[in-house]
C-alpha cells in the first residue's frame, strides 16, 4: 500500500511538469491596441524539420510589425490542443489557427469559436468537421506530390525500373498520397516492378536496414522512392557502404521528399536525382486570407519537386528548409 | 553461474543431460538462434553467405547477412549489458534508453559542430566530444539512479521523466537544428575504418563486453548487485550500501547509453531527434529477458543477455530479409517473444523437467505436469 502510494504521488508529479511544459506554451496577455490577435495552434516543432520551417515561418510572419498579436501553442496531442482552442477563446481571439494533431475530435470547440465571432482557418491538416465551422483549410496535396515525383521517374526513360519502396508511418496522408501514386503506376506498367515495399516510418537507420537486406540479397534495383529525406538518407548511406553508385547518370536513382535543404544540397552535388517539395510555408496564404478573406474553403499550395540536373543554389536557398 | 543453476534445480529431478541443458540460463536464447540458423538455412542458405567486396572508398569491406547481424545488433549488445545490471540490482527496468541516446548523441554534434550545423571542419577533436558525451549522458544516469535509490521511486516511472523529456532536451541541446558532419572521419565509427574489412560497430561491443567481463571478474559488482537485487535490507546488515549499489548501475547503464548513441550518430553523420533509436527500450529488455534473467531482479547472467541482443537482432533481420511489412514486424517479434519468454521462465523449465521426468518413470502420470504449465 505504501509503496503504491509512492508511485501514485510519482506519477502524479511527472504528470504534472509534463503539463505544466505544455502550459507555459500557451501563454498569452490580454489586451489589443489596434491589432488582429490570432491564436496558432501547432504541433510540437521538433517532430520534423517541416514543422520546425513551419513553426519558423508563423512566427515570422505573425509579427507585431505585421499587425498581428500572436500566442502560440504547441502539442501533439488532440486533446491538449483543443484545451488550448478553448483557452484562446476565452482570450477572445480574432483569429484561431489550427494544424491539427488528429482529424476528430473538433466540433465542439469550433462551434464555441463561432458562437463568439471568432474565424477559423485551418493550415497543413484537414479535420472533420463541416465545412462551415471554419474559414478555409490551406493543405498539402499528397497525392499530386506523388505523381509529380512518379511521373519525374518515368520521364527518365529507363527500360526497367526496379524500386526499392520504403514508405512513412502507414496510414499517415503524406504516406498514403505518396505511395499512391506509384502503386498505381507499377500496376499500369509492365516495366515497373517494386523489389520490395516496406515502412521505415520516418526513420533513417530503419531505412538502412531495408536497403542493406536487399543488398545482401543480390536482388536487382536500380531506383529507391524513399517517402522522406532521412529516410533516402539512410538508404544512401546502405548503397555507400556496399559500393553501388548513386545519383546523376550513376547506377541508382535516389528520389526523397520534403525538401531539407542538406537534401537539396545533395542534389546540387548529384549525389540525389530528386526531391519534392512538402510546402511548408503557410504561413503568407494564411495572411492573404485574413487581410483580404477567403476565395475558396480549400487552398492547395503550390508545391514543386526538383531535378537534380537542373536545381541551382537559389533553390536551396529558397526552397530548403 | 554454477550456483544459481543449483538453486534453480528442483530435488532430485533433473537428471542426465537434458535436464543440465534445459536449467543452463544460455539454453533459451541458444536454442532461438538456433531454431532461426536453422529456418534460414532450409529457406534461403544464401543467408550465410559472406562475401569480400570493394567499398566506395576503394577498400575491402566483409559483407552479408550474418555481417549485417553483428553490426547492427552492436548498440543493442552494449544497451543490455547495462540494462542487465539495472535490471539485477534494482528489480526494474530504464525506460528512458532511447531518449537518453538522442541526448548523447546530441551532444556529440553539438561539440563537433558548436553553433555551426553544416561546418566544413569539425570544431573539436572526436575523442573530446566522445568524453563530454559519456559524462552527460553518465549524468542523466545520475539522475535516473538517485530517484530509483535515493527517493525509491519505481524505476519505470522514474525513468517515465526521461522518456517524456529526452527527445526535447536533445533537440534543445542543438537549438532545434539538425546538424550534420561531412567530414568522413566521423563515419567511421558507425562504418568500416579503411582497410579494417569488419564494421567499427563490431570492435566497439567488443570492447564494451570484454570492460565488463574484467569488471565482473575483478569486483564484487556482481556479488554486491545481485544481493541487493535479491534482498537490500539484508544486504545492507551484511555491509552493502543498497543505495551506492544502485545507483552505480544507472550510471553504469548511462555510459553504456553514451557509447550506443555515440555509433548511432556516427553510422549517419547525423540525428533526428524523434526518431532516432525509437523504442530501443523495448528490445533491451527484451534481451534481457530473452537470456533468462528475471526481470523482478536478483540473479543474473550476463552472457545471455548480450547474446539475447544478438537473437533479436538476428529476427529483425530474418523478418526484413523475407520481406515481411516492416509495420507487421513487431507483431511477429511479439509472437516470438511470447513464446520465448514463457519458455525461459524457470518454472516453466522446471516443469518441462518434471513432466519429462514423470514420463520416463511412468507414462500414465503426464497430465500432472501438462497442468502446470
Amino acid at each position: 500500500m505504501k509503496k503504491f502510494v509512492k508511485v501514485l504521488v510519482s506519477s502524479l508529479l511527472v504528470a504534472s511538469m509534463a503539463f505544466a511544459m505544455c502550459a507555459c506554451n500557451a501563454g498569452g496577455g490580454k489586451k489589443s491596441n489596434g491589432k488582429i490577435k490570432v491564436g496558432i495552434i501547432n504541433n510540437d516543432p521538433n517532430e520534423s524539420g517541416y514543422r520546425t520551417a513551419n513553426d519558423k515561418d508563423m512566427k515570422a510572419t505573425f509579427t507585431e510589425a505585421n499587425g498581428y498579436e500572436a500566442s502560440f501553442a504547441y502539442s501533439l496531442k488532440n486533446d491538449e490542443q483543443i484545451a488550448a482552442a478553448q483557452k484562446f477563446i476565452q482570450d477572445d481571439v480574432d483569429y484561431l489557427l489550427i494544424s491539427a494533431a488528429a482529424t476528430t475530435g473538433w466540433d465542439g470547440v469550433l462551434e464555441q469559436a463561432k458562437k463568439a465571432g471568432i474565424k477559423v482557418i485551418l493550415f497543413d491538416r484537414t479535420i472533420d468537421a463541416s465545412e462551415d465551422l471554419y474559414e478555409a483549410s490551406i493543405v498539402s496535396d499528397m497525392a499530386k506530390e506523388g505523381e509529380t515525383a512518379v511521373n519525374w521517374l518515368a520521364s527518365q526513360g529507363l527500360s526497367e525500373y526496379n524500386v526499392i519502396h520504403i514508405q512513412g508511418v502507414m496510414g499517415s496522408s503524406a504516406q498514403i498520397g505518396r505511395s499512391g501514386a506509384l502503386d498505381k503506376k507499377v500496376e499500369a506498367e509492365s516495366n515497373w516492378k517494386i523489389v520490395t515495399q516496406q515502412t521505415a516510418e520516418w526513420n533513417a537507420e530503419t531505412a538502412q536496414q531495408i536497403v542493406q537486406a536487399v543488398i545482401d540479397s543480390g536482388e536487382k534495383f536500380n531506383v529507391i522512392y524513399a517517402e522522406n529525406d532521412d529516410m533516402a538518407k539512410g538508404a544512401v548511406q546502405a548503397l555507400d557502404k556496399a559500393n553501388i553508385s548513386h545519383g546523376v547518370g550513376k547506377d541508382v536513382i535516389v528520389m526523397g521528399f520534403d525538401c531539407n535543404s542538406w537534401a537539396l544540397q545533395e542534389l546540387l552535388a548529384g549525389n540525389w536525382n530528386y526531391d519534392g517539395q512538402c510546402n511548408p510555408f503557410q504561413a503568407s496564404y494564411i495572411d492573404d486570407i485574413i487581410k483580404n478573406g477567403a476565395k475558396q474553403k480549400t487552398v492547395i499550395m503550390e508545391e514543386k519537386g526538383f531535378d537534380a540536373s537542373t536545381i541551382t543554389k537559389d533553390d536551396v536557398d529558397k526552397y530548403g528548409i | 553461474m554454477t550456483e544459481s543453476q543449483k538453486q534453480l534445480q528442483p530435488k532430485k529431478s533433473a537428471k542426465g543431460f537434458f535436464g543440465k541443458l534445459i536449467q543452463n540460463q544460455l539454453f533459451i536464447p541458444i536454442a532461438a538462434l538456433l531454431i532461426l540458423v536453422i529456418f534460414n538455412l532450409i529457406a534461403d542458405p544464401s543467408f550465410f553467405k559472406i562475401s569480400l567486396d570493394e567499398s566506395s572508398e576503394g577498400f575491402l569491406v566483409l559483407s552479408g547477412y550474418l555481417i549485417t547481424i553483428i553490426d547492427n545488433a552492436s548498440e543493442l549488445a552494449i544497451l543490455a549489458i547495462g540494462m542487465t545490471l539495472v535490471t539485477a540490482a534494482s528489480g526494474g527496468q530504464d525506460i528512458s534508453v532511447g531518449s537518453t541516446i538522442a541526448i548523447a548523441g546530441s551532444v556529440v554534434l553539438r561539440v563537433l559542430c558548436g553553433t555551426d550545423s553544416r561546418p566544413d571542419q569539425m570544431k573539436a577533436p572526436i575523442i573530446v566530444a566522445f568524453i563530454v558525451c559519456v559524462l552527460v549522458s553518465a549524468l542523466f544516469g545520475a539522475f535516473n539512479g538517485m530517484l530509483v535509490a535515493y527517493f525509491k521511486i519505481q524505476p519505470m516511472v522514474a525513468t517515465l521523466i526521461l522518456f517524456t523529456a529526452g527527445r526535447s532536451i536533445a533537440a534543445w541541446i542543438n537549438n532545434n537544428e539538425l546538424p550534420i558532419i561531412s567530414d568522413p572521419s566521423f563515419g567511421y565509427y558507425g562504418n568500416f575504418i579503411p582497410g579494417i574489412p569488419l564494421p567499427t560497430p563490431v570492435f566497439i561491443a567488443a570492447v564494451c563486453m570484454i570492460v565488463i567481463a574484467l569488471v565482473l571478474k575483478f569486483t564484487n559488482l556482481r556479488l554486491y548487485a545481485q544481493s541487493v537485487g535479491i534482498n537490500p535490507s539484508s544486504s545492507r546488515l551484511n555491509g552493502i550500501n543498497p543505495q551506492v549499489i544502485k545507483f552505480l548501475t544507472f550510471v553504469i547503464l548511462g555510459i553504456c547509453v553514451a557509447v550506443a548513441g555515440f555509433i548511432k550518430v556516427s553510422r549517419l553523420s547525423t540525428i533526428n531527434y524523434s526518431v532516432v533509436a525509437k523504442d530501443i527500450e523495448m528490445d533491451v529488455i527484451l534481451a534481457v529477458a530473452l537470456g533468462g534473467n528475471a526481470l523482478s531482479g536478483g540473479k543474473f547472467n550476463m552472457t545471455a543477455s548480450i547474446l539475447g541482443a544478438y537473437v533479436i537482432q538476428f529476427l529483425t533481420t530474418t523478418l526484413f530479409k523475407f520481406k515481411v511489412n516492416s509495420a507487421a514486424i513487431s507483431a511477429y517479434k511479439a509472437v516470438v517473444v511470447i513464446i520465448l519468454v514463457v519458455l525461459s521462465a524457470p518454472i516453466v523449465r522446471n516443469k518441462l523437467i518434471e513432466l519429462k521426468n514423470k514420463i520416463s518413470r511412468s507414462k500414465a502420470n503426464t497430465q500432472v505436469g501438462k497442468e502446470g504449465v
